[in-house]
């Protein structure tokens, strides 16, 4: 039986709830998706009539080469965050509890300085007079300074660097739990340590490294300022575009249309998540 | 034996990529020069000229304050819609859920934009209260997450019993639930604090001109050339935000 008052809370939370999410979740992205039927607005950014121009405009072909040019360096990124983080994280996920607490913590400890400071700091190792060319030259591997600065190749490093934490933390949850017995029964039944690895360890740890991939991928397309500080003025990445859209050019529509192309394919890749597996559902933290 | 060596040798060396802008930071911060790369011996007028820097200290100030206000009010909101995911059975709770890992994982810009227009259509002025709604927004499902993993480990009964005994609903997340949940509840806030204090890309499209954080003041600082003081204030902030966490994780852990 509730007492009225119990159920008067359970109504004043649930509300909560329903307008929380309403007002904070859904309409925002529901109006995105409205805006990028709409057409352009000089003063109130937005009018009628509704049009399918915004998306005819994605098939621009400057538009399409910054596309595809800001994916494969979300891809690289992503790859590469993946082949660092995973033996890192199976290393610390292996030690005592009391030590793997402060592992985890020396990763987070960094966010506490704002990650565009950090990339700033890059500038200082990257540049042609910087930490990392003195050291090449020192130790006689270079001659020249390289040009590493205001280069793809310094967003490339900006991107793993500021991302790595972002693969290191979802693999970490999956891997901490891991059960070690699984792998000796594997060599008891006559599987290699390769074997044992790529058939026993990789597949339990799949949504571990899905959600990873997500959290890396996503931001590599979309954290301009990394781009803007590192790059060169053609390294824009399509967080580049889209800012642009919305601050420069202020043409909100397709802007909002090449936001609504990213969810559309960020839904995709959760669709492939959850298909990655249960281990890490939505009753798990992620991280 | 070598194996071992190679594998400290390797977490060393990922830790040693994650701490050296950090390093670079607060080492350029003592630099005779305002040469951003070349060593000119040490000195502390950046120091010095940080004290007399008001807008940027004042920036700074205000990053910190949203952080702990946008901390706060996740863990509360987070909190509040963990307990009810964990004790109410209502419609629309696995898409609430669902949204809850949707929001984890989608890009800052994705969700920056989609609130600066909300923002701009219902006519809230971008500044203190938007950046804080849009902190709350993108840092409470971390919260939830965090509390929901330990509310499952919480017996039952316990609530049950209590129950039985008399207590309200109130009482029972007063009494019996909120001490249970306290270490996630912490946790919670400490991840909230650490992202908001790290956003850049949310900030950027939902801040305003006159509550100014530091990361968008520096984004604007950045074409003409960054002043070493931003490097010291940004090296006295670390050490200041290092010691707070580190105190109130000895003293959470005192208290266990």
């Amino acid at each position: 039986m509730l007492k009225s008052t119990d159920n008067f809370c359970r109504q004043a939370v649930l509300y909560f709830i329903f307008i929380w999410f309403g007002i904070m979740v859904f309409a925002p992205n529901l109006l995105v998706l409205l805006a990028s039927f709409l057409s352009r607005d000089p003063v109130w950014y937005l009018r009628l009539p509704l049009n399918l121009q915004n998306y005819a405009a994605l098939s621009d072909p400057q538009l399409m080469s910054v596309i595809l040019k800001s994916l494969n360096l979300a891809f690289c990124t992503t790859l590469f965050c993946l082949l660092i983080a995973y033996p890192f994280t199976y290393f610390i996920a292996r030690f005592a509890k009391e030590y793997r607490a402060l592992f985890l913590m020396l990763i987070i400890v960094p966010f506490w300085t704002n990650s565009l400071i950090r990339n700033y700091a890059l500038i200082s190792i990257l540049s042609e007079n910087g930490l990392l060319n003195t050291f090449l030259i020192k130790w006689g591997l270079i001659s020249q300074p390289l040009k590493l600065l205001y280069t793809d190749l310094a967003v490339f490093v900006g991107m793993v660097y500021t991302l790595l934490p972002f693969m290191i933390l979802p693999l970490y949850a999956v891997l901490e739990k891991l059960d070690l017995n699984l792998l000796e029964a594997a060599e008891d039944l006559g599987a290699g340590a390769t074997a044992a690895f790529f058939r026993v360890i990789v597949p339990i740890s799949l949504p571990g490294i899905t959600a990873g991939c997500i959290m890396v991928f996503l931001p590599a397309l979309t954290l301009f300022y990394v781009s803007d500080i590192l790059g060169a003025a053609d390294s824009a990445i399509v967080g580049s575009v889209i800012r642009d859209q919305f601050v420069v050019i202020k043409d909100w529509p397709v802007g909002a249309a090449i936001n609504i192309a990213l969810t559309i394919f960020m839904l995709f890749l959760l669709h492939l998540y959850y298909k990655s597996g249960n281990s890490v559902d939505q009753e798990q933290p992620i991280w | 034996m070598v194996r071992r060596i190679l594998k400290y040798l390797y977490i060393a060396a990922v830790y040693l990529v994650l701490y050296v802008p950090l390093l670079v930071t607060i080492v350029f911060s003592f630099n005779n020069s305002s040469s951003a790369d070349i060593w000119h011996g040490f000195t502390l007028k950046w120091y010095e000229s940080l004290l007399t820097d008001k807008s940027l200290i004042n920036s700074a100030l205000r990053s910190l304050f949203l952080a702990a206000a946008a901390a706060t009010s996740s863990t509360v909101v987070g909190t509040i819609i963990a307990i009810a995911l964990h004790r109410y059975r209502f419609i629309g709770q696995r898409v609430v859920y669902g949204s809850l890992s949707v929001i984890m994982l989608s890009p800052e810009i994705i969700q920056g934009i989609s609130l600066v227009m909300i923002f701009v259509i219902l006519g809230i002025p971008l500044g203190f209260v938007t950046l804080l709604l849009s902190h709350t927004v993108f840092c409470f499902p971390f919260v939830t997450v965090t509390v929901l993993a330990r509310l499952k480990g919480v017996n039952r009964n316990l609530a049950e019993s209590g129950a039985d005994l008399g207590a309200s609903d109130v009482d029972i997340v007063r009494f019996i639930l909120i001490p249970l949940i306290l270490p996630a509840v912490f946790a919670g806030w400490l991840m909230s604090f650490t992202l908001s204090i790290d956003d850049v890309i949310i900030s950027f499209f939902v801040g305003g001109k006159e509550y100014e954080i530091l990361p968008l003041k520096i984004y604007s600082m950045v074409q003409t050339g960054i002043q070493p003081d931003v490097n010291a204030l940004c090296a006295a902030l670390f050490f200041a935000t290092f010691v707070v966490v580190m105190l109130s994780y000895r003293l959470v852990r005192a208290k266990r």
